[in-house]
């Protein structure tokens, strides 16, 4: 029995005053970006006032928003009237996750503090690197956008990670490193002031101080120690910090559109996200399915095109009509097999709502094409 | 297949005169939803036609390796999953960074035993997922071990090694270890290995290649890809043009037909002709609903026509893929791989 997904209703969610967070993710390459900036403009031609959060957008789409550089900072898009009497706005803005890391420290820290933190070799490296620094970036970004209360909605892109659960991991990895014991360990020497601190640790502090200190170095370990003191310092609870944010995406005004395309990897992703948003009890709103094929002739199957246009070519006549027939065999039978992922997903999830988005010729350049999508997903 | 040309050093397979005769170490990367996973298998599997030994690496945690092959995850571990037609072997391992760490400290440092109180103390959480780059050296450093391998009488242990690598958007950054631990060991142990694994990543043995599709971004990705591994000075490959679908009309139905002048009216007569509609008033609406199909088709062919020239504008080999009716599974896998063979990638 073929099952049938309940439909996402998109606008539902963009008109309800109470959808404060949309989270879109999935794994790379499937539109999140481009989904992200849709809804946004979306949700701002229906009176609200947005911000999107995009981590990576392709060039033609920044500039499709108007973004030009990546400066941290929500750059406004459009105003419009909206359709009740609000006026919405569409800001946009792309993460800069190095500023957003010093932004941290330099509101966190006093200066002579903040110095030590932002010339540390070890920092530098850290804020810079795509270790999860990315993803973690994201949610602090997240959270201050949320904490201003400027914008009524926001819409996030999640990083391209390698893994796309990395964000929801991220945070508390970092808190988990920020707060743990091998921070007493590196922090040790700095507060003895001197490298014979080790000895005042257990046999198996000591071991391990002995283990990176071979394979680091100790030039590098002064750097993570000197970092992770004066960090330590300001934040004191890093883990905390962390924890909030989880929370934040926990809370009913947040919604997560899990973002795939009919294809068996991007499906395979799209089902283990739902799980995963499901165990963490994070509030999925529903499926978004892009770059769906759809025939224009769905009565005219892959099977009987298939053979008349083989009994046109054995009759030598109607060349023309023998290749389109062909060609529309082979758009029916991508259809089912797309179809056929979309099915396998919703015996698993048969509760999750789903919208589809057609497959286009062509990339989106410009807001008139971002519309377009927007409508293609509340229809 | 040719005969040997010219020296290949220890090589224990058969020599034979393709694109990438002498690299040991190919990287596969392209943007997500390329098939960069399908390509390196496939490509593992030209390369081991003919009776040579290949391993296929993973290094992202996906287990992708395993649903392309249709297996339960791999483990951390070298262990043969496929033969290859003419009798090669394709081994697999997903390499997992926090093993790969171990495997390390006790490599190098006779540190033995110690991965319980590492892990608990945090400090393989901090080595893989925190420290910047490590994580990196890390997996690429596990690769090219595997590369430079060689037994008990000095014969590589594989005559070739393919990683399905990280996504082009990070790939450079990837590959240029060195500059990626530079925050983290200027001097020292790290510094020495990830030096060591940038001898291997930048020399004649290895080419890094890129999957794509015949769409606007992947290509934009692949040539700001190509681009910034000539900068950092690593040795760029093919690039690999996957789900290539048929033209499958003549170039002046498919010009007209772009240009809204698909003629229809001859499509009816010959749904007619095939006895797919009986009467005219159907199969004129048939046939207008195809032409809007064959539209937007002809719109595609033309987008690729014109990827396919700003990829040629990178001056690097190209194959291409074949769009698979049924999806890449194992057969298709094996389609493929002939494919590469027959287009002398392998």
């Amino acid at each position: 029995m073929t099952r049938t997904a309940p439909a996402l209703d998109i606008d539902a969610i963009l008109d309800d005053p109470d959808t404060r967070i949309i989270v879109c993710c999935g794994s790379g390459g499937v539109g999140k970006t481009t989904t992200a900036a849709a809804l946004g403009l979306r949700a701002a031609e229906r009176g609200r006032s947005v911000v999107v959060l995009t981590v990576d957008p392709a060039k033609r789409l920044a500039q499709a928003m108007g973004l030009t550089e990546l400066d941290n900072t929500p750059r406004r898009v459009l105003s419009v009237d909206g359709a009740g009497k609000r006026r919405g706005e569409l800001h946009a803005m792309m993460l800069d996750m190095k500023r957003t890391f010093d932004e941290i420290i330099e509101a966190h820290a006093d200066p002579e503090r903040a110095r030590q933190i932002l010339t540390n070799p070890f920092y530098q490296s850290l804020s810079s690197s795509f270790s999860g620094t990315q993803e973690y970036m994201a949610m602090e970004k997240l959270g201050q956008l949320r904490r201003s209360n400027e914008w009524d909605l926001i819409v996030v892109d999640t990083p391209p990670s390698r893994s796309a659960l990395d964000f929801l991991d991220a945070p508390e990895r970092l808190g988990r490193f920020l707060d743990g014991k091998l921070i007493r360990i590196l922090m040790a020497p700095a507060k003895a002031g001197g490298r014979s601190a080790f000895k005042l640790l257990n046999a198996g502090f000591g071991m391990v101080a002995g283990i990176l200190t071979k394979v680091i170095g100790a030039q590098v370990l002064r750097d993570i120690q000197m970092f992770v003191t004066a960090l330590d310092a300001v934040f004191g609870g890093f883990r905390q910090r962390a924890e909030q944010t989880y929370r934040l995406l926990q809370a009913p005004g947040t919604a997560f559109l899990v973002v795939a395309a009919p294809e068996r990897d991007a499906m395979r992703e799209a089902s283990y996200f739902v799980e995963r948003l499901a165990d963490e009890r994070m509030p999925l709103a529903g499926l978004v399915v892009n770059r769906v094929h759809r025939p224009l002739v769905p009565s005219l199957s892959a099977a009987r095109s298939s053979a008349a246009a083989e009994e046109l070519d054995a009759r030598g006549e109607h060349e023309l009509t023998a290749a389109v027939l062909r060609l529309h065999a082979g758009r029916m039978q991508l259809a089912a097999r797309e179809q056929r992922q979309q099915e396998h997903f919703t015996s698993a999830h048969p509760t999750v709502p789903i919208a589809q988005v057609p497959a286009m010729p062509e990339d989106v350049h410009d807001l008139e094409g971002l519309r377009q999508i927007g409508q293609l997903l509340a229809s | 297949m040719s005969q040997p040309t010219g020296s290949r050093g220890d090589s224990s397979g058969e020599a034979r005169d393709t694109d990438w005769d002498g690299v040991r170490l190919h990287v596969v990367s392209g943007k997500g939803g390329t098939g960069k996973t399908t390509v390196a298998a496939a490509l593992a599997l030209a390369l081991a036609a003919g009776g040579r030994k290949v391993l296929l690496v993973e290094v992202e945690g996906r287990q992708g390796i395993a649903q392309a092959f249709d297996l339960p995850p791999l483990p951390y571990e070298e262990r043969k999953i496929a033969v290859a037609p003419g009798g090669g072997d394709v081994y697999a391992l997903a390499i997992d960074p926090e093993e790969a760490m171990l495997e390390y400290l006790e490599m190098f440092y006779g540190i033995k035993r110690v991965g319980k109180a590492l892990t608990r103390l945090g400090v393989v959480d901090f080595a893989t997922t925190i420290a910047p780059g490590l994580r990196d050296v890390l997996v690429t450093g596990k690769t090219t071990e595997a590369v430079r391998r060689r037994d008990k009488q000095g014969r590589r242990v594989y005559d070739a090694v393919v990683m399905d690598a990280p996504p082009t958007g990070r790939i450079a950054r990837f590959l240029n270890v060195t500059q990626e631990v530079a925050g983290l060991a200027r001097v020292g142990p790290i510094k020495h290995h990830a030096d060591l694994v940038r001898g291997v990543l930048a020399s004649p043995e290895t080419a890094v290649h890129f999957v794509t599709l015949l769409e606007e971004m992947p290509v934009q990705e692949t040539l700001d890809g190509i681009e910034e591994l000539r900068e950092t000075g690593l040795p760029v490959g093919g690039v690999f043009v996957n789900m290539v679908r048929p033209a499958g009309l003549p170039e002046r139905v498919l010009e007209a037909a772009c240009r809204g002048r698909f003629d229809s009216a001859e499509l009816a007569l010959g749904l007619k002709a095939a006895g797919l509609a009986d009467v005219t008033a159907d199969a004129s609406a048939i046939a207008e609903a195809l032409a809007r199909e064959v539209a937007e088709h002809a719109v595609r062919t033309e987008l690729e026509k014109r990827e396919r020239i700003a990829l040629e504008e990178a001056g690097v080999r190209r194959y291409d893929l074949p769009l698979l009716p049924e999806g890449a599974d194992l057969a298709g896998l094996y389609e493929l791989a002939d494919t590469l063979r027959t287009q002398g990638a392998a």
